[in-house]
């Protein structure tokens, strides 16, 4: 008969176990574990939690009274698109990824004069298309925007002891998000620069998204020698850079949203 | 009809900053309850739930509607008392462990409602559990309180402390033994 490890007397005891049952049934038949779990019991019964010193009914109003004065105005950009929440990022990657694939599909089954189809390796795309790839260059461009301002105050950050870099790293974690959803994109469509930049961005916004909300000088030093190495920011600029100059070729509408037809 | 959190966050996010009033007066009460027990310091307890809302006022953008503020609350609280914890700690460690000023921890534990039984005996056994507890890590430390008095899951701990869930159970597990191997000697005293 095998007997109960302390580990799976202690998960017994909080009920944290996988097999709760199991290790039931062997305590009601091994009076050696039953003990060595009551020797853990009636330590943890010693370990009773500190009264908690009673705040008054006004605590609340008086926490308030003393934070007020450290609490800034929401600035335009704190309200702006730009912050929207996690899953708002989330879904705005979607939606948009989904109308830039219908309006593929729907160009793709609508050939008209105004929408010649391009064969591959043909320099011409109709304007549904072109239309269709200014909207993924602007969200790709707004995109890469974002990701280089985390990467630049990164890079600028310093402190000594423990530092607290609890919003960068909700940062990371949404532009890794909506980052996993262009890259696809951009593999899917076959566009290798901005896929392979993408890739690389990714690996250095999870590194960041993984960190504990407090780093050390040292941990941050490697998070910033992990941007130098990779010269990460200096393509981040350049592919920005190039995705604006693409998006500002292409057509605002197509032709027949200029005529004023609902398609 | 009572605002409930998630409108309340709504209009702090438009820029009704005063909004932001009813969060605090909702959660400060808990969120001072989980600082005590975890720093069992009055004061840092304090300075723990000022930080944390006004951390929280600042990450407001990163906050995800549908989560629920509490338990979004609760875990900057956490974490803020896990980072103290572990600055302290690295001062501690270069004290002398069995130097801890027990008279100091003494005056430290609150006697505003002392059970009328309390006896020297049952204080001695007080200091020296708290003592056992400040001598865990930080992880321990925030682990035990969060499974142990805060009846918090494994899985709601391995978020807090940025691990696996096995580590978790693995840090849990570690601090009850040290507590053990500390405190048994005061299992016949009781």
């Amino acid at each position: 008969m095998r007997h109960l490890a302390d580990d799976e007397l202690v998960l017994y005891h909080y009920h944290d176990g996988d097999d709760i049952e199991t290790a039931e049934r062997h305590l009601a038949s091994c009076p050696e574990c039953r003990s060595r779990l009551v020797a853990i019991e009636e330590v943890l019964r010693l370990v009773v939690a500190p009264p908690i010193p009673e705040r008054g009914p006004a605590y609340g109003s008086e926490v308030w009274n003393r934070i007020r004065a450290e609490l800034p105005e929401l600035t335009a950009r704190q309200q702006s698109w730009l912050t929207m929440p996690r899953w708002s990022w989330a879904g705005v990657v979607a939606v948009l990824l989904a109308v830039v694939f219908l309006m593929g599909r729907y160009s793709s089954k609508r050939p008209s004069s105004n929408n010649v189809a391009t064969s591959p390796g043909s320099t011409t795309a109709s304007p549904a298309q072109q239309l269709r790839e200014r909207v993924l260059l602007l969200a790709v461009g707004d995109h890469l925007d974002r990701s280089q301002m985390l990467l630049m105050e990164l890079s600028h950050a310093s402190g000594s002891g423990e530092i607290d870099i609890s919003t960068e790293q909700q940062r990371a974690i949404e532009l890794a998000d909506a980052n996993r959803l262009y890259r696809a994109t951009a593999q899917q469509v076959g566009d290798a620069s901005i896929a392979t930049l993408l890739d690389e961005l990714e690996r250095v916004l999870l590194q960041v998204g993984h960190q504990p909300s407090s780093i050390t000088a040292g941990d941050l030093k490697k998070i910033q020698d992990s941007i130098q190495s990779q010269g990460i920011l200096f393509k981040v600029r350049v592919v920005r850079a190039n995705v604006r100059k693409e998006a500002a070729q292409r057509p605002r509408t197509t032709s027949s949203q200029k005529k004023g037809q609902i398609t | 009809m009572e605002m409930d959190d998630a409108a309340a966050v709504a209009r702090v996010r438009s820029g009704e900053k005063d909004v932001f009033r009813l969060l605090v007066e909702r959660h400060s009460q808990t969120i001072f309850g989980l600082a005590f027990r975890m720093m069992e310091n009055e004061q840092d307890a304090e300075e723990i739930v000022q930080e944390t809302f006004v951390r929280a006022y600042r990450a407001l953008d990163g906050f995800e509607s549908r989560a629920n503020f509490g338990t979004w609350i609760y875990r900057i609280a956490v974490n803020r008392c896990y980072d103290l914890l572990k600055q302290r700690r690295s001062r501690l460690q270069v004290e002398a462990k069995e130097d801890l000023d027990e008279a100091a921890l003494v005056e430290q534990i609150p006697t505003k409602n002392p059970s009328p039984e309390r006896t020297l005996l049952s204080r001695e056994i007080e200091v020296r559990v708290r003592l056992a507890v400040k001598q865990l890590t930080a992880g321990e430390r925030t682990a035990f309180v969060l499974r142990h008095f805060e009846g918090r899951s494994i899985e709601e701990i391995a978020r807090v402390l940025n691990v696996r869930q096995g580590a978790a159970k693995n840090t849990v597990h570690r601090a009850v033994l040290k507590l053990r191997e500390r405190l048994q000697p005061l299992r016949t005293r009781r």
